[in-house]
């Protein structure tokens, strides 16, 4: 209790500066929105806010544990209980599809400032806490912060623009990029906005490393291992995906694969329509695609790994303390087990040492059959079932090659979530485990 | 404004500038075909295509980026000596002593904005099928810089040469290990012997290659220091001029047809 004391009067400061920055933030939008847009009403409803948004700022400057805004201990309690590896992802997952499906809702101005207001609220409120202050203003943590919230916002930008040309396509009307196009001259419309972006980006630069001292810990030892032990937090979505698959895969075939995959995607999407304008109806499969695997795979994944893996990486709720001794219960199994132990109740296939080459490789893959025959069945048979049933049109389209490409792709993409899923739901380890040669699938 | 009359006049500054100020039509055309820098740009550009909704600008950020971290990096490497003696204390003395030692805070906010910023450009250029025909190359070689932002900015991060340092990378590289046939814990590494003698060894595997060591250690800090100094670097300037000429071949920034 006393450390959390020393907490507080350490944040307040910071506290104080970020509700009033929200305060004016909202005061500007309502003097916008009574002013130009002729909103009175939703000018009211944020000067409210700002208002709250200035007294909540007081009571953090107080910095005692009696007034500073923050969410009530039993609501932290049930967020830590509740957040786990398959919470968070299917939470992710429903936010995510729930704000596609219903896009023309949710990039209302009003109901996407709403959003960033609740967002930023739900921060302030959050960052009172030591444990969740602690982990997101690690400086190097910092970035991914503004990250969440950049793509948040250009998202929002690129879906609204998309919703406009979607609905005036369904009228027949061109895109609205269409209506936009007389020519400028470069000098001044485009230099000018340049030197601007510069000077803000200077600006801004500038703000940031006064504000915010690069991370500089203890001398380097190569004998004291920190646990964690974490990657630069652009790679801690590959380091995340080392729970479910062996470093091989993991870390070195599922990234080729995303270089590979980036670059081959020019070629494989045949589609000519939406090009050069935000869409999403003239390409819904490829928009989906992309963004299942940026925002739900990458992005999340990143998330997971910098603010929720603890030591050991084990999983911790936002407001838990990283207790290195968390301990947690390991018991997955390997499919040639559950298939010849668990299934026919007989010990796995074992050649004996002195067999000859033949009989022992025999022997590996009758033991691996199961899962052989599985990762064969979906690497080999699924791609030709797709491209006669639900893929037969874009196979027509494609030819054989692109098409294979195409496929093979989305299944070696696939590959981390129904891991995932299978590790969730049945505690499987591996499908196919050859030790023998290192390969653990 | 005599001055700046005489100024304008002088021989100087008309074997600089061939052409008056840009305050007219004809002017404004001529600067952009007469300057160096400006030449990269067309004369004139689609309305549409300039608009911040449209382009948000982050390929023009992550480029500006680019050039603040390649002038911070020279000004820096001036001081920080990258051996295992001087690394550490070199950046203790920037944080500590160092008048204008805020130029590591700039370098390092800078790499992990620039990172930042290539993705957004990425999203961007994806979300308006900008790929598609005819750019399909110049996106290509978009994705070959993404990977090379990330390697600059994974060998700079060992250069502070703390136990955030050595360690990220640590975990990093190690994944090298298991790289398939060519790690030494990697699957099939087994079946590459000769004469019953390992080839794919810790001392010869991918890893190794990497560190130029069995672990992160002195030759690893060198490697890294000359890769993130000069070799990724010529590469991206050399892609990034690709790129943005590019650009301008396969049509200038994308718009609906």
């Amino acid at each position: 209790m006393h450390s959390n004391e020393l907490f507080l009067k350490d944040v307040a400061g910071f506290l104080g500066g970020y509700y009033a920055a929200i305060a004016i933030m909202n005061g500007i939008a309502a003097l916008i929105l009574w002013q130009r847009k002729h909103q009175p009403v939703w000018a009211v409803i944020w000067t409210t806010f700002a208002c709250v948004m200035m007294v909540l700022g007081s009571l953090a400057l107080s910095g005692s544990e009696a007034t500073v805004p923050s969410l009530p201990e039993s609501v932290r309690n049930l967020v830590n209980t509740l957040s786990g590896p398959v919470n968070y992802t299917v939470g992710t997952t429903v936010l995510l599809v729930g704000f596609f499906v219903y896009r023309k809702f949710f990039v209302q101005p009003m109901v996407a400032w709403s959003l960033f207001n609740v967002a930023l609220l739900l921060m302030g409120l959050s960052m009172a806490d030591q444990n969740f202050a602690l982990i997101v203003m690690k400086a190097d943590n910092v970035p991914i912060v503004g990250l969440v919230f950049l793509l948040a916002f250009f998202t929002w930008v690129a879906t609204k623009q998309a919703v406009v040309n979607d609905e005036r396509m369904l009228r027949g009307e061109p895109p609205i990029e269409k209506v936009n196009d007389e020519k400028v001259l470069v000098w001044p419309d485009l230099v000018y906005t340049e030197l601007i972006c510069m000077i803000a980006v200077t600006a801004f630069l500038l703000a940031w490393a006064i504000l915010l001292p690069a991370p500089l810990e203890e001398p380097a030892s190569s004998v004291k291992t920190p646990n964690p032990s974490k990657a630069p937090w652009y790679f801690l979505g590959l380091q995340e995906m080392l729970v479910y698959f062996d470093p091989w895969y993991a870390g070195v075939v599922l990234p080729s694969l995303v270089i590979f995959g980036l670059m081959a995607l020019p070629y494989i999407d045949f589609n000519k329509k939406g090009n050069g304008y935000y869409t999403i109806a003239e390409r819904k499969f490829a928009y989906l695609t992309f963004q299942f695997g940026f925002l739900e795979l990458w992005i999340t994944l990143i998330i997971l790994g910098t603010f929720l893996r603890g030591p050991n990486w084990n999983f911790f709720g936002p407001f838990e303390y990283w207790s290195p001794y968390k301990v947690e219960v390991l018991n997955n199994v390997d499919l040639p087990q559950m298939f010849w132990i668990g299934l026919f109740d007989r010990p796995l296939p074992l050649a004996a040492a002195d067999s000859p080459w033949y009989v022992q490789i025999g022997t590996i893959l009758l033991r691996e059959a199961p899962g052989l025959i599985l990762v064969g069945a979906y690497l080999v048979l699924l791609p030709p079932l797709m491209a006669v049933t639900i893929f037969r049109r874009y196979y027509a389209k494609m030819g054989l090659i692109r098409y294979m490409v195409m496929a093979n792709l989305m299944l070696l993409m696939l590959s981390l979530p129904l891991k995932m899923i299978l590790r969730w739901t049945v505690n499987l380890k591996y499908i196919v485990s050859i030790p023998e040669i290192s390969l653990n699938f | 404004m005599a001055i700046g009359e005489t100024i304008r006049n002088s021989q100087i500054w008309k074997s600089i500038f061939r052409h008056p100020m840009p305050l007219d039509r004809r002017n404004r055309i001529v600067v952009m075909l007469t300057n160096f820098f400006l030449h990269l740009h067309p004369v004139s550009i689609k309305k549409q295509g300039i608009a911040l909704s449209f382009t948000w600008c982050m390929g023009g950020v992550t480029f500006f980026l680019f050039l603040v971290e390649t002038v911070t990096g020279v000004l820096l490497m001036f001081y920080y000596r990258p051996t295992l003696e001087w690394a550490y204390n070199d950046i203790l003395a920037l944080r500590d002593v160092t008048s204008l030692g805020i130029l590591r805070e700039l370098h390092r906010w800078g790499a992990h904005a620039m990172v930042i910023t290539t993705w957004l450009h990425m999203y961007r250029v994806f979300l308006t099928g900008s790929y598609k025909p005819p750019r399909e190359f110049n996106w290509v070689i978009g994705v070959i810089l993404l990977l090379l932002t990330l390697l600059l900015s994974f060998t700079g991060y060992l250069l502070p040469w703390d136990q955030l340092a050595i360690w990220a990378i640590t975990v990093g590289s190690n994944m090298a290990r298991a790289t398939p046939l060519l790690g030494y814990e990697g699957p099939g590494q087994q079946l590459l012997t000769i004469g019953g003698l390992d080839m794919i060894t810790d001392g010869s595997d991918a890893r190794f290659g990497l560190l130029g060591a069995r672990f992160v250690g002195e030759e690893t800090l060198n490697r890294f220091y000359v890769l993130h100094c000069i070799a990724i670097p010529l590469a991206v300037a050399l892609l990034l001029a690709i790129h943005f000429w590019r650009v301008r071949k396969d049509g200038g920034i994308s718009g609906p047809l």
